[in-house]
């Protein structure tokens, strides 16, 4: 008997995930980055995503898009925003997740669950980008360090600067006047994941966010955000095996029930 | 299922109020030339006394919704940023105060005013914004000035708003050179009461389900109880409009093709995005039944005695919605939400108008302790489109419409 196949396409503002599920497992997934064209990003992660695995069309049930661009993805039967998606992705990894916490890389947001998984309630940040994926990536580029190296750098600081500005360009500047005056990088990227976690506990607290709490989005991989959020919030994160592809693996959920 | 009777058929009134509107500003651009007085006003003001005085009330507000609905809000803004006038102002006031100077606009400004009637019932940005006006245009200012009424209505702020009311008979008497004739006050009074009375039936009409008008209707015939209020034009007009809303209800003609979820909007519509947001609910399935922002012009009707209109509206128009303390609003949100049967509560962060946007946050706990209804936030701006971003609104919509979706399965 052929296997019932479900996919999932995340189009996100940086990068564009793919996720097949199949009953209660994860088969893959699949990231790249999104570039300017959002129609022919779905249709590449996909298409790498099933050829890797070797699926059959005959055994792909259903497609659901989220993200920025999900209306981009033509051939989604239907697209469904991300909020749902990563209430639906991050339960269908553990039931126990009443919270989750997502920091994408064009908004952060806060989602709170109910015990059957449903979206009781959730946050998204305004429209300014701090606190967001961008933000650290905008950060770690005057630094002159790749995203990945922030967590490593985070874990050598001895004392935290201080970060004041709520505006990702103003941040920036503050952190180019911070190595003028020769502060230490770990100290200063220890001082942007402080600033960023206590935007974002802002989210948690409007919508009374309950544990325990996934981090979602490839944030959850730098661990001196966790750090910053844990220290903020006053308790631990649950970091799954798939934070990046949450999303899509939500999508591929939200595919299984249409 | 898509039921013929349930095609959305457009509001017949809708023409005759245009050409209303169009009247009212045409006798106001030639008010100079008929010899008449014009008094810039308030929306929020008491407009009766000019009215019985056959001085003819203009509403830069009005004028600003006018201005942002035509999209015309982000060159306006940015002549006022020009100007100096920082972009965290309201953009009502950046567009009237920029407006007067390119004279440009849906009507190529506004006539130029003989004097300005400003009340603070509203907020506290029309006391600098009327200042200015009035320095520019070389024009006396009235200052009407309503206490907030954080926990209630003191004996004190009664007397004192009421002490102002013959204050502004006499400032308009001294700028018209003419007698106040209080017999006409008093009728204008009672057409006033009227017409308030006419437009609460119209916004009820919504109660109905599935609802034959929406809130993004509302926003638009709202113009005749701001801009006309104590004039019989307001009365002949609602009582054919709420005709006709009762026509579509006998024949089941709604707004939304399919209603299927009821929200209640709160704060000032954005005008430069009606369309785009009434199509976006709609494809959800979703109806704008009733709103906090049109239902303030009838909201402060239980104070007013009809028979005594001079008095009592003092007291009315210090109690509008946007005068009261946080949690009498609260409480005003509540009882809309069970009186229209509303779903969910749609908040309107409005980066223009702090006293609304001031206090949302507890209302929209409040209401979610007391009823349990969702309750969305969404941050743009009433006029000016550089504080609104469309894809990140339609994330947080989709997203709010579909978790009302899924929990009502």
């Amino acid at each position: 008997m052929t296997k019932k196949i479900y996919a999932g396409i995340d189009i996100g503002s940086i990068t564009a995930k793919a996720a097949l599920i199949s009953e209660n497992t994860i088969l893959g997934t699949h990231t790249i980055l999104t570039g300017y064209d959002h129609c022919a990003a779905g249709t590449k992660v996909f298409n790498l995503l099933v050829s890797e695995l070797g699926i059959s069309s005959a055994e792909m049930q259903a497609i659901v898009s989220t993200g920025y661009g999900r209306s981009s993805v033509s051939f989604a039967d239907n697209a469904i925003s991300e909020i749902i998606c990563h209430g639906a992705g991050a339960f269908f990894q553990n039931q126990d997740i009443r919270g989750i916490i997502d920091v994408g890389g064009q908004d952060s947001k806060a989602i709170l669950l109910d015990s059957n998984g449903v979206v009781e309630n959730f946050a998204m940040n305004d429209k300014c980008a701090a606190g967001t994926g961008r933000f650290l990536e905008v950060m770690a580029r005057a630094l002159e360090l790749e995203p990945d190296q922030l967590g490593d750098f985070d874990a050598r600081a001895d004392k935290p600067a201080e970060i004041s500005s709520i505006c990702t360009v103003f941040a920036e500047s503050e952190v180019i006047s911070k190595i003028a005056n020769q502060e230490t990088r770990e100290n200063i990227i220890a001082g942007i994941h402080d600033s960023a976690a206590s935007r974002i506990a802002i989210l948690t607290g409007r919508i009374g966010l309950a544990e325990p709490v996934m981090i979602t989005g490839g944030v959850a991989r730098n661990k001196g955000m966790i750090r910053a959020l844990e220290r903020c919030l006053g308790y631990s994160l649950v970091i799954g095996d798939y934070p990046q592809e949450n999303g899509a693996i939500g999508a591929a959920v939200m595919a299984s029930r249409l | 299922m898509h039921n013929k009777s349930f095609e959305n058929k457009k509001i017949n009134c809708a023409r005759k109020m245009r050409e209303i509107m169009t009247d009212y500003y045409l006798k106001a651009m030639s008010a100079d030339r008929n010899n008449e007085k014009i008094a810039w006003i308030t929306s929020g003001g008491p407009v009766e006394p000019l009215v019985a005085m056959d001085i003819i009330p203009v509403y830069p507000e009005n004028h600003g919704a006018m201005i942002g609905a035509a999209k015309m809000g982000a060159q306006l803004c940015i002549k006022a940023a020009d100007m100096g006038y920082s972009t965290d102002l309201c953009s009502y006031a950046r567009a009237d105060i920029a407006c007067s100077v390119t004279k440009t606009g849906p009507i190529g400004g506004l006539p130029a005013p003989d004097m300005l009637i400003c009340c603070n019932n509203i907020c506290g940005t029309v006391l600098k914004w009327y200042e200015i006006q009035a320095r520019f245009y070389n024009v006396p200012l009235f200052i009407l000035d309503t206490p907030v009424c954080h926990t209630g209505y003191s004996e004190q702020a009664a007397a004192y708003v009421r002490a102002q009311i013959d204050e502004y008979i006499d400032f308009l008497e001294k700028h018209t050179g003419r007698k106040m004739d209080y017999d006409k006050m008093e009728y204008v009074g009672r057409l006033s009461f009227e017409g308030q009375k006419l437009w609460q039936k119209v916004l009820d009409t919504t109660m109905h389900k599935p609802s034959p008008m929406s809130a993004f209707d509302a926003f638009f015939f709202l113009a005749l109880i701001v801009t006309l209020r104590g004039t019989r034009i307001v009365i002949d007009f609602y009582d054919e409009l709420i005709d006709e809303m009762n026509d579509r209800i006998k024949k089941n003609i709604s707004v939304v093709p399919c209603e299927k979820y009821r929200l209640l909007w709160d704060n000032l519509p954005v005008w430069h995005q009606l369309k785009w947001l009434s199509e976006k609910f709609s494809g959800h399935d979703a109806c704008l039944v009733a709103d906090t922002y049109t239902s303030a012009w009838c909201s402060a009707m239980k104070y007013i005695d009809k028979n005594n209109f001079l008095d009592s509206m003092a007291h009315g128009y210090a109690q509008i919605y946007l005068n009261l303390g946080v949690d009498t609003m609260a409480e005003h949100v509540v009882d809309m939400i069970e009186k229209y049967d509303a779903d969910a509560l749609v908040m309107h962060s409005n980066r223009s108008c702090k006293p609304y946007s001031f206090g949302q946050m507890d209302i929209m706990k409040i209401v979610r302790k007391k009823t349990g209804v969702p309750v969305l936030m969404l941050e743009a701006d009433m006029v000016d489109p550089a504080h609104f971003s469309r894809s990140q609104i339609e994330t947080r919509i989709d997203a709010f419409m579909e978790m009302i979706n899924l929990r009502s399965a």
